[in-house]
């Protein structure tokens, strides 16, 4: 694909979702969690640019209120609430231990390129962009995915699943030119409300274990009394 | 046309060799007034390098030949490297001579040099720079290889001359590819320069120090030519940036109105970057030596993407 044959928009939509990508990766090497929510926020913020753009190149208006409304709750609104939420349980400052640094992220860019040669054989579509920005959000959700896996920290994989969602978001916006709105604003509702619930969680999880490191979940201990 | 053009590529090298103190000043003020100090002025490393050429050269008596070789080496090898990377003008004489693999060969050698020289005399901190300088470096450059591939592959040429020409003919086209190859070279150069989140350039004082370490023992001449050395070497990166990701303003030919526009376009863009370099260093503090491979880790990882994607949505698809 020659690139210089494209529109400025497609290519503007194009480097927005590798930027994309690359917050996808900057949350996977993030050990601190409040930075970690600021990328999410970043990310939120991006693939809501990525789909004013594909709403102003393909000239599908509905597409601005779904813009506007990703900005508003993955910028604004859920980054703020797991803001609080950190403040709240006293963990603004907690800096976790990432287990293998680098093997996890040379792991991440084997995902790239799996989800690259997936999406290679998808033919049928009328814009060239569109595979790659297929793949582009086929490998947002596998890192987010990774992330969820790696670690240990229940907030950090909740960034990981939201993360996920704004692939999935990604995908339907450059594959599709987006959902219908009833069905977008339903999932960005859910998102919310996940969102909430986290929180919720968070708070059951920091009663119970006193920690949300996830790993001492794994541990049954009835009176807690070896607990070493 | 011939003669004219291997003249002009002399007094290219020439300004470059010259004005990477300027450079080099102009960040170290710029950085000053951001952190409400006076700062030096902007003749500052003219000066410091005229007071050391004219002091005596001091050598430790265990020092062996290699330890006084090294500063004409790493100066020499420097400006070598400076007559590749295109300044005012494009397609000049001598960046046919070498291809940007040459270029990393000679910042290689003058590096190599660099840390033998410190381990020369025997003390510790020379040793310790010297192992932290090759710790560094062998990290940086794949990444820097890797960077500078993405573009080649592009333009279907490793010529530094070819690239930007290229760039310049195609354009203003949004390339992922260059994006992340942009941000994994910044990185690189910021570590190879020993700028501020990896090395700090303004001490000699920390325990953490990899260049100044290296040249703890030297005085004189010797002293002077590392650090203009060292100088060249910024400008070197800061410019290889410019020019091949932004060349827009670069001579292709070599009339004088093209040429004067070339060099006015370089110094309006090396005082942005300059600005930007110093804003960057006064926002961001030291890390600790043991993240430095992780710092390298990610510019690895920005440049494999950036060939990625180039691979995939320019060559493969």
């Amino acid at each position: 694909m020659n690139l210089a044959q494209l529109s400025l928009g497609e290519q503007g939509t194009l480097m927005l979702s590798a930027l994309v990508l690359l917050t996808s990766f900057a949350l996977l090497a993030q050990a601190r969690l409040v930075a970690c929510i600021h990328v999410f926020a970043w990310q939120g913020a991006l693939v809501g640019l990525v789909t004013a753009l594909v709403a102003l190149t393909a000239d599908t208006p509905h597409l601005y209120i779904s813009a506007a409304l990703t900005l508003a709750l993955k910028a604004l609104l859920i980054p703020w609430m797991l803001h609080r939420l950190v403040r709240r349980l006293n963990m603004h400052r907690h800096v976790e231990t990432l287990m293998q640094p680098t093997v996890v992220l040379l792991f991440g860019a084997a995902l790239v390129i799996f989800s690259y040669v997936v999406v290679l054989p998808v033919e049928r579509i009328e814009l060239a962009a569109t595979r790659n920005i297929l793949a582009i959000s086929l490998a947002v959700v596998l890192v987010g995915l990774l992330m969820m896996v790696v670690r240990r920290q229940a907030v950090t994989q909740v960034i990981g699943f939201m993360s996920l969602e704004n692939g999935l978001f990604l995908a339907a916006v450059a594959a599709t030119r987006g959902m219908p709105l009833v069905v977008e604003l339903g999932v960005a509702f859910d998102v919310l409300v996940a969102a909430v619930l986290f929180g919720v969680f968070f708070f059951q999880i920091s009663e119970s274990i006193e920690s949300l490191n996830v790993d001492r979940l794994n541990r049954l201990s009835e009176t807690g009394e070896d607990d070493s | 046309m011939n003669l004219s053009g291997w003249l002009l590529a002399l007094i290219q090298t020439t300004l470059f060799v010259a004005a990477a103190p300027l450079f080099a000043a102009w960040v170290k003020a710029l950085k000053s007034r951001l952190q409400n100090r006076r700062g030096p002025s902007l003749l500052q490393p003219y000066r410091d390098l005229h007071k050391l050429f004219h002091k005596e050269v001091m050598v430790a008596h265990t020092a062996s030949p290699v330890f006084r070789a090294a500063p004409y080496i790493v100066f020499s090898a420097a400006i070598l490297a400076a007559m590749v990377v295109p300044l005012v003008a494009a397609r000049l004489p001598t960046a046919a001579i070498a291809d940007v693999i040459v270029l990393v060969g000679f910042l290689a050698l003058g590096r190599f040099f660099l840390a033998l020289a410190g381990m020369d005399v025997g003390t510790s901190f020379g040793g310790m720079g010297a192992s932290r300088e090759m710790t560094v470096s062998s990290l940086a450059e794949p990444a820097t290889l890797m960077a500078i591939f993405t573009l080649t592959m592009t333009a279907h040429s490793t010529n530094l001359s070819t690239v930007i020409a290229h760039n310049l003919e195609t354009g203003l086209i949004l390339r992922p590819s260059f994006l992340f190859a942009f941000m994994g070279l910044t990185l690189v150069a910021l570590a190879e320069t020993g700028r501020i989140p990896v090395d700090n350039p303004a001490t000699h004082l920390e325990l953490t120090m990899i260049h100044e370490a290296m040249i703890l023992e030297y005085s004189g001449r010797h002293l002077a030519l590392m650090e203009w050395a060292a100088q060249i070497k910024l400008m070197l990166y800061a410019v290889l940036i410019l020019n091949i990701f932004l060349p827009w303003g670069i001579a292709a030919d070599f009339a004088p109105g093209s040429l004067l526009l070339g060099l006015f376009a370089i110094t309006a863009k090396l005082v942005i970057l300059g600005a930007a370099l110093a804003l960057a260093e006064t926002g961001l503090a030291k890390m600790r030596l043991f993240r430095v491979p992780q710092f390298l880790n990610l510019a690895f990882l920005l440049a494999l993407l950036g060939m990625l994607s180039q691979v995939i949505l320019e060559v493969g698809a």
